[in-house]
This record gives C-alpha cells, structure tokens and sequence, in this order.
C-alpha cells in the first residue's frame, strides 16, 4: 500500500500539470456528449495503450463514491447453516488490488510482446456494464437494476446478498459485504448475508451531467464516455490506427465498456493475474441468449395449444359426421 | 375417468412440479440449504439451467392452458359449468402467466422496466405461485373441482 501511495503521488506531481489540459478538454467533451444521448446507451472506451496505471482513477472512484461504501454491524448475526460464508470486508478497506466492497475499480498489470519488444501494460477493470446484463436481469428481488443510459447498479436498500448476480456475472464482479442491508430486518439467521457491491459508473454524476470520476481524474485521456454507437466507431478507428484488437463489444452478447488493445486480449488474458476479485479476459458467450430464443419460441405456445385444441375439435367432428 | 383427462392432469402437475422447483430456485437457496447436494439435483443450484427448465416449463404451461380453455370453448360447454372456485385458480393462473410473461419480456435485450415495476412484477408473480400451491394443496386436500 505505501509503495502504491509513494508511486501514486511520484507520478501524480510529474503528469498533473499537463494531464489536467487535456483531461479538461476530453471531459468537456465527454459531459457533452452524455447530454445529447437521445436515450440510446452510453458505453465508456478504454485505450490501453494510453495506461501508465497511476492508479488516479483508483483513487477518485474511492472517494467519488465513498459515501455508498457498507458500514457493518458487527457482531454479525449468526447465520445457519454454517456453510454460509461471512464475508467482511471492513477491516481491509485499503485493498486495491482487486474488486472488494470498498473498492469498485482496480488496475491489472500484463506483460506482452509488440513488434518484438516486451512492453507492460495496465488495464482498468470494474464492471462491464452488459447491454443484457444478467446480473439484473436475474436478480430474484429487482435489486439489481439497469437504466436507460445502459448502467447497472445495485440498489443497497433492498439486495438481500445472495450473490447470484456474482454467480451469473460472467466476470464474476459484484462483491459481497455480510452485515449490511436489508437481510439485518427480515431473517438474518436464516436468508441473505449482506449486500453486494460493484462499480455503478457513477450514476449520481451521470444525473447532474457529470462523467464518472475515473473518467474525469485520468490524466492520460484513458477513457471516453459517449453514446454506444460513437463509442464503437471511435474503438474500431482507433483500433485500426493502432493495428489493435477489441473487446466487450460482443463480449455476453455486448457491453457497454469498450477496451481498445495493441496486444490481443488471448495474450492479456493469459499475462494477467486472476481469481477471485479479479476478472479475466476471455471470451463470453451471450449468457442470456438461451433464454431469449426461447422467448421466441413463447409467442408459439398459445399457438401451438389453440391448434391441438382445433385440431381434437376437428377430429371429433368428423367423427361425429 | 377417462384417458384423455388423467393425461391433461398428468401434463398439468408435471408442469406445475418442474415450474414451481426451477422458480423457486431462481432464488439462492437450494445450495444454501443443501438439497443441491443430493445427487441428481446439483442443477438446482444452476441458475442459468433452472432458468431455461423455468422457461420451457412456462412454455409448456401456457400451451397447456390455451389448449385447456379452447378445448372447453369448442366443445360447447358452458361458462356456468366452471365452479367458484375454477373460477379463482383461473384467476391466480392469469396472474402468474400474465406476470411471468412480463418478465420475459423484462429480460430481453434493450428492454427496460422502471425498476418499481420490476419489483412489483417479481412479488407479484412470487405471491401468485404461492397462492396457486396453496390453494391446489386445498384442491387435492378438499377434493375441490374446476368444473361441477
């Protein structure tokens, strides 16, 4: 941590005069661009190669949203059967290298060869923010709730801490707090275990008119944020300049966090470190899309019951005859 | 009775059987309380398996009942034959397919809910299936009929 900090205020006082120029610029851009989104969702950019991993936007995601972080009651009640895991975060607030309830976004470092030279590269990872995001849509209670701008988030007055939105996440984000929520007034013995916490892309600051705070604190122009469609021109222009590849745009059958690479992701994928609280970078099938095509096949169902009913009816007539 | 009518009874506890365990199981409880642990029921605790069991025994039921209505309505028997209490449990079926539907619809791509509505969909389709298994548990129990 202190080896983070010192690293972190080094590079914070050689970048910050001239990240701040053209941070300025980008997010006065990027502001405008979420006020003109005729509804259609914004997705964020993320160019790689622009990463020197300072950690700012870190930082400014703790405290941006530091007000919405769990403040357990302890001693936790006890919960049966004793399988049910505690998990308590609150002691370890300072972790940053991974996804804990305390900490929404954190950098991963890989290691890659370009044009045959080994370079380091740093990856911001929070969540994905899906186009069908099935940790909402699978949420037995509507506590995990996706809007319009195409942001999900979890509503902390009402998720119970079952973690199936963790279990359904094809990257495994959101991170359980016990102790804390709605569970504490219903049967904390017996359901529930906490709250579950992820990145909400800021959705307070997007509703003033604000970027997300990593957006805004990045002094490298790391991130844009905009409507999905310029979004996706922009990756693919800017992946083509840099002879890059891309991910999340088709990734669960499309995401709303759009990663521009030098190196392809199979290579970052296999450099980066992960496991629990610490995603990877596979490929992912649309999770949801089982359930949509037999959506699909739903609309045949009275279809399918009125024939067989016409059908015994016309039989039986003729019978009759 | 006669074949025709132990089938139908069959399709329709078979489906209420698979609807109401892979709807329930849309809730993590089934690992919870180990009854994912015994053999053979491992899937309970598979949320996009029960959530595909959900939808084709939704499927299932909504084909089933469609066929139950329209058979009643071409073979000319009258409305008047449908006791009060038929009369209730087509109600609650309603309910639960109406709401149930909804939430498909709910979780298709670029569909969006107002999160209220969402939660009134969920307690509402939850606070159906419970009514219907009370009230079929009093059926099996009282030895109620749909049709007198």
């Amino acid at each position: 941590m202190t080896s983070k900090l010192s690293r972190r205020a080094f590079l914070k006082g050689s970048i910050t005069a001239a990240g701040s120029v053209v941070a300025t610029s980008g997010i006065a851009r990027a502001a405008k661009s979420i006020t003109h989104t005729n509804k259609e969702p914004l997705a964020t950019l993320l160019d790689i190669s622009k990463c020197i991993g300072c950690e700012e936007c870190v930082f400014a995601c703790r405290e941006a949203n530091a007000d919405k972080y769990p403040e357990p009651a302890k001693p936790f009640p006890k919960m049966y059967p004793n399988r049910v895991p505690v998990q308590d975060w609150s002691d370890k607030r300072d972790v940053i290298d991974r996804l804990t309830p305390y900490n929404w976004l954190f950098i991963q470092h890989a290691s890659a060869t370009v044009n045959g030279e080994q370079i380091d590269l740093t990856i911001p990872r929070r969540c994905m923010h899906c186009e069908n995001p099935p940790c909402v849509k699978l949420c037995p209670w509507g506590s995990a709730k996706q809007e319009e701008n195409g942001l999900s988030r979890i509503d902390p007055d009402l998720c119970l801490g079952g973690s199936k939105c963790k279990k359904a996440c094809p990257w495994d984000i959101p991170e359980r707090q016990t102790g804390v929520g709605l569970y504490l007034d219903l049967l904390p013995g017996l359901a529930g275990n906490g709250t579950m916490y992820k990145c909400d892309r800021c959705y307070n600051r997007l509703e003033k008119g604000e970027v997300p705070a990593c957006i805004e604190a990045c002094p490298e122009d790391v991130q844009t944020i905009g409507p999905r469609s310029e979004i996706l021109k922009k990756a693919h222009a800017l992946a083509r300049q840099m002879n890059g590849y891309i991910y999340g745009e088709h990734e669960n059958g499309g995401t709303n966090t759009i990663y521009v690479s030098p190196v392809p992701f199979e290579e970052l994928n296999k450099s980066i470190e992960t496991g629990k609280g610490k995603p990877h970078l596979n490929k992912v099938k649309n999770m949801m899309a089982d359930g949509t095509n037999l959506a699909k096949a739903m609309i045949v169902a009275p279809i399918a019951g009125l024939a067989a009913a016409f059908g015994k009816f016309y039989l039986s007539s003729k019978e009759d005859k | 009775m006669n074949t025709t009518k132990k089938t139908r009874q069959y399709v329709y506890w078979i489906t209420l059987f698979f609807i109401t365990l892979s709807g329930f199981a849309q809730m993590p409880i089934f690992k919870r309380y180990y009854i994912a642990d015994i053999p053979g029921l491992g899937w309970l605790a598979q949320f996009y398996v029960t959530h595909i069991i959900h939808y084709i025994a939704a499927i299932v039921l909504i084909a089933f009942v469609i066929y139950v209505f329209f058979d009643f309505i071409f073979r000319g028997a009258g409305l008047n034959r449908v006791t009060g209490f038929g009369f209730f449990k087509i109600a609650i079926l309603a309910g639960l397919i109406v709401t149930g539907v909804l939430m498909v619809v709910k979780n298709l791509p670029n569909i969006y809910f107002g999160h209220t509505a969402v939660i009134v969909l969920d307690l509402s389709h939850l606070s159906f299936c419970m009514i219907l298994l009370f009230v079929s548990l009093y059926s099996v129990i009282r030895k109620k009929r749909w049709v007198g």
